[in-house]
């Protein structure tokens, strides 16, 4: 591929795929969520049954995170002239059925729809407030075929930047348009170029940060499971902008699926000159590697990811020099996440105002958050910048399950915090988050009800991070160790009031001193439980009691006179704690007791109840 | 084990073929900057885990001293320098899967393998680890069993018959 035209002429053709005539296009949505719910089989026995009842003008495809999790597997008939149907919760009976009554008759089985009354997910709240930018891709297009991410103007803005715009005025576009790096710190993407592009060197790099470790935050993978030409696309206009020509996509190793599309993709690319040399008959050349992560966080630090990729231990170092001037092998470096670069190729087509257009000023655009832990429908959604946490909670997310209250959501993963209702209605963006004791981060939202105690969520994080502290320096090395200590005291009953003081001391002093920001922020969901949930450690400390009946060293379970002797919770104990004759109520001997609460589980009665 | 070398000194035999298979995969990279996390990559895929024998190897194919291999294999959690188990049980500990309750899964298995985190059973059949987020959250909380995934394990009494499963 040499010129604009021929890439607008294979758009056509493409697009003729895309959009039907005649005929059904069945899409199968298999990102992780959905192969792991059952996927894969759904979609063998659809592609089966097609063929197999000779259906004609049918196409079966795979195709990325609708966004949706809770109804996975999801399938979708499109049809000319007809509204879509969505099927949820498929499996392979249903697929079989589907096939036999939709694809070959006409008639959509209602019952398999969202609401058993064939609504789309359109039509759910949980779209309604979205603005889908980053992922306007996932969910339509099939991620293995190029030829449907140029249907859908793919590769186009690499045509604009190289065949009608100076390197300089890429930059400036993305300059104006105000995007702010989407890994967690927020900082203007387009200065970062700047910063890179007139350094004079051999070499220079862009890498890819697809090192997404933020528990719960999953927006990268679906990018790259959905949309990777996206990503290969926006990293060659960056190579174009600061003068690079090679890229590396530093990627988790716990994303198989999304490591097979990318390299699927970089060779679909290559094979039509979009990666490779003299792109578009220009003198600008561009390759990508890919190089896997081994499981560890500190990876997803700028300084470490490149030690990584040199083949070293991931361990951070001092800022200055910043990889623009010094990075990988020496060479000025840009690193930029995954979510930061699936907005560049409609920024550079569609201009700075545009991006401007949703948003607020200081951070335009739009987020993608993963909506997880109690909540109805949690998922992927992509809002815009400046909508209020309630909005996604409540509107979007239909708020936590079973009629429990909301405590709190934590946003921006071990390095963020936890939020109160009492801020439920800020505006997020990047500041606003930081002002209320929290963090953007990469997006996780993690809602927490009243059966949560934050001070084991506390407890929660800083495990985490101790384990993943690379062990360079010693105030997060050793500190976070110490402030680990004193929550596990906490949490097993032995806390003193003191211990309170002691936290915010140490934390402090780790935020103060450590060498990189994991250990920087690694204090921040100590800090903000201990302000917002002060009552709650106070209770473990002096009370001797956790109020959310989580901490087990507070528990004590018995049994009522509910219990009809079955036995069950006497063979489920693993510590023999239960005793009693068969058809005679059992009681549960508390020296043995260590609180597990198997027992409650494996109750058909109701019969154990906890007591806090 | 089938693969010890013939002396008994309980490390794999030199003349195992798969060090010629590492050795072709490390002189395709010829040329290329940064292998040894690519090469110990596959030296895992291909051995199973990381003995120092094979670090030695490594080392020498690559001029990549071997303290700098034990380094890199000891830093990031996916490399194991002792041998896993026939079935790798990863419970996921995400914040997802916590709040939702992936302790007690955690918990569950353990107590129904008889071993701790981390650990293998005596019958070298399985491996239980407490995994990093698998970025399957709405299916929270989750489990893998080697390429399987298991979710929505909030009633933990179905475990013992996932686990029954790998045990035939």
């Amino acid at each position: 591929m040499k010129t604009l035209n021929e890439l607008k002429d294979m758009q056509a053709k493409a697009l003729e795929k895309l959009e039907l005539k005649d005929g059904m296009r069945v899409l199968v949505g298999m990102a992780t969520c959905g192969i792991s719910a059952g996927a894969r089989p759904v979609y063998e026995t659809l592609k089966k049954e097609v063929e197999a009842r000779g259906l004609k003008d049918i196409q079966v495809a795979l195709t990325g995170c609708v966004g949706m999790c809770t109804y996975e597997p999801i399938v979708e008939v499109l049809e000319p002239g007809k509204k879509k149907v969505t099927y949820i919760h498929m499996d392979e009976e249903k697929a079989a059925r589907v096939a036999a009554s939709h694809l070959a008759s006409g008639e959509p089985v209602a019952e398999y729809t969202v609401g058993g009354n064939l609504q789309t997910l359109e039509d759910l709240e949980f779209y309604k407030k979205q603005k889908r930018v980053v992922l306007r891709n996932c969910g339509l297009i099939n991620p293995e075929d190029i030829g449907e991410y140029i249907a859908r103007d793919g590769y186009q803005a690499l045509a604009k930047a190289l065949l009608e715009m100076t390197p300089a005025a890429v930059i400036d576009v993305m300059k104006a348009s105000g995007l702010r790096g989407r890994g967690g710190a927020g900082f203007s993407t387009g200065l970062k170029w700047s910063f890179a592009a007139p350094n004079q060197a051999d070499q220079k790099y862009i890498i890819c940060n697809a090192d997404e470790g933020d528990p719960g935050a999953f927006m990268d993978r679906s990018v790259l499971e959905g949309d990777p030409h996206a990503v290969l696309e926006a990293m060659a206009i960056g190579g174009y902008a600061i003068g690079a020509s090679k890229g590396y996509i530093y990627v988790r190793a716990e994303y198989p699926v999304a490591v097979q599309r990318l390299k699927i993709a970089i060779d679909q690319a290559k094979e039509l000159g979009l990666l490779g040399e003299k792109i578009f008959g220009t003198d600008f050349s561009f390759d990508i590697e890919i190089r896997l992560g081994a499981g560890a966080f500190v990876c997803g630090e700028e300084t470490a990811l490149i030690a990584s990729i040199e083949g070293k231990r991931g361990m951070s170092r001092n800022k200055p020099p910043f990889p623009a001037n010094k990075g990988l092998w020496g060479r000025p470096t840009v690193i930029n996440n995954v979510e930061t670069l699936a907005n560049i190729a409609q920024i550079i087509l569609n201009g700075a105002d545009w991006f401007h257009s949703f948003g607020t000023e200081k951070s335009p655009g739009t987020k993608v958050f993963a909506l997880a832990g109690k909540i109805n429908q949690g998922g992927l959604v992509e809002v815009p910048m400046g909508i209020t946490l309630r909005e996604v909670i409540y509107e979007v997310g239909g708020g936590c399950p079973g009629g429990k209250a909301f405590k709190a959501v934590q946003t921006g993963g071990p390095s963020g915090g936890c939020i109160t209702s009492a801020n439920l209605d800020t505006p997020i963006d990047f500041d606003n988050l930081v002002a209320i004791g929290s963090m953007m981060g990469s997006g996780g939202m993690i809602v927490m009800d009243e059966d949560n105690c934050m001070v084991d969520i506390a407890r929660f994080f800083l495990d985490f991070t101790v384990d993943e502290s690379c062990g360079k320096c010693t105030p997060c090395r050793e500190g976070t160790r110490r402030m680990l200590e004193v929550l596990h005291k906490i949490t097993s009953g032995k806390g003193k009031p003191e211990d309170l003081d002691n936290l915010k001391e140490l934390a402090e002093n780790i935020r103060q001193t450590s060498l990189c920001a994991l250990g920087q922020t690694a204090p921040n969901p100590v800090l903000s439980t201990i302000k917002h949930f002060e009552d709650e450690y106070r209770a473990h400390v002096s009370e001797g009691r956790c109020p959310a009946g989580v901490c087990r060293s507070f528990l004590k379970y018995e049994i009522t006179d509910a219990c009809k002797g079955c036995t069950l919770c006497a063979r489920n104990c693993p510590t023999e704690a239960i005793s009693g004759k068969v058809k005679e109520q059992h009681v549960i001997d508390p020296e043995k007791c260590i609180g597990c609460g198997a027992c409650v589980n494996s109750c058909k009665f109701d019969a154990i109840i906890k007591k806090n | 084990m089938q693969d010890q070398c013939a002396c008994g000194c309980n490390q794999i035999d030199p003349k195992d073929k798969r060090f010629a298979e590492l050795k072709a995969f490390i002189d395709s990279l010829e040329g290329v900057p940064g292998i040894t996390m690519p090469v110990l990559q596959e030296a895992q895929r291909i051995f199973g885990y990381l003995p120092l024998e094979v670090q030695k190897f490594i080392a020498e194919n690559t001029g990549v001293p071997v303290a700098e291999i034990y380094g890199v294999a000891t830093f990031y959690s996916q490399f194991n320098i002792t041998p896993k188990g026939q079935h790798h049980i990863g419970v996921c500990l995400g914040t997802a899967c916590y709040v939702k309750g992936a302790q007690a899964v955690m918990d569950k298995v353990a107590q129904e393998l008889g071993v701790a985190v981390g650990e293998t059973t005596p019958d070298g059949l399985f491996t239980l680890d407490a995994t990093r987020c698998l970025g399957c959250c709405g299916l929270a909380p989750v489990m893998m069993i080697d390429d399987d995934v298991y979710g929505k394990l909030d009633d933990v009494s179905q475990i013992p018959k996932i686990l029954a499963k790998y045990k035939g």
